[in-house]
């Protein structure tokens, strides 16, 4: 059985924000309501990292468990989803989410503080597949065109990985074990190397042959 | 009087035991049931009619894309 996750790579992310707005433009997601976010830590400051953040899409889910009218639901692939029409907009999943992932529209039936909206990691909810209401409520469900999220999909550095979590953990094993056998040792903290590994594999010092004097070290005191 | 002492020393011990059938305070966390409308599994619907296995297919060849280092080999 998938159960699908997100994985970013803070090493590639470079605060595109080209998932942000795959995502908003996939879903028609309205003005003040960000279902994605990158987070950057350290701006500006030589070695800063950024992660693109959205609902986690937790096994046990902290929204789950303090909503009062139980609208959640998470389905067999291991997505959380909600039902809109059940939603009370009370907010309580917003101070749940470590994530911050619940977000609420400034303008609805309830005021201020509209019906919850979320990541659904592109799985719709629940209203028929591809329907008007469905993406009109939802967004697009393009889990069920057989799709993985948008944003992952078109992430440019493939920072954003999305899918089955077994799929991604080799994808990522794959990467670091890459990112080591090509020089990531000795290369700086940051950059192509680092991120990709090189293009090459470092070459090998050979040590001196017979007829080749060894390399004298460097006399004391001259630099 | 040899009667009211034994009743009042009958009520004093059973009101010392009265705390021993207090029960715990401390409220229990039962998990909700969802209570909302029912949602049909991704493959259902159409283009897959419900065939999980080519669906399962399509979502393993779409996550496969998302590694470079498969495609460029």
């Amino acid at each position: 059985m998938a159960r699908m996750k997100f994985l970013c790579d803070a090493e590639r992310c470079i605060e595109c924000n080209g998932c942000v707005t795959a995502c908003k433009q996939e879903h028609d997601v309205p003005w003040g309501v960000n279902r994605r976010r990158v987070v950057t830590i350290n701006d500006g400051v030589p070695g800063e990292r950024s992660i693109s953040v959205a609902c986690m899409h937790c096994s046990d889910a902290p929204c789950m468990a303090v909503c009062p009218v139980d609208c959640f639901y998470r389905t067999e692939e291991g997505v959380v989803l909600h039902d809109k029409d059940l939603c009370i907009g009370c907010g309580y999943c917003f101070y749940a989410c470590p994530f911050g992932a619940p977000q609420f529209p400034q303008t609805g039936a309830f005021g201020v503080r509209g019906k919850m909206d979320k990541c659904t990691f592109c799985a719709g909810g629940p209203e028929k597949d591809g329907s008007p209401a469905e993406f009109a409520k939802y967004g697009r469900n393009r889990l069920s065109e057989g799709k993985l999220p948008a944003c992952a999909e078109m992430c440019s550095t493939k920072a954003l990985l999305g899918g089955d979590a077994d799929v991604l953990s080799d994808i990522y094993r794959e990467r670091v074990t890459m990112r080591a056998a090509r020089g990531t040792k000795g290369s700086p903290p940051w950059g192509w190397d680092t991120a990709y590994g090189s293009a090459e594999a470092p070459k090998q010092v050979q040590p001196p042959g017979p007829g080749v004097p060894a390399p004298q070290p460097a006399p004391a005191g001259k630099s | 009087m040899k009667h009211a002492l034994i009743a009042l020393v009958a009520g004093l011990s059973l009101a010392a035991l009265a705390a021993c059938g207090e029960r715990p305070q401390v409220a229990t966390y039962k998990q909700g049931t969802y209570q909302g409308k029912p949602d049909t599994p991704p493959y259902q619907n159409a283009p897959f009619n419900g065939d999980k296995a080519a669906w399962d297919r399509a979502i393993a060849q779409r996550a496969q894309n998302q590694n470079e280092y498969k495609r460029t080999r």
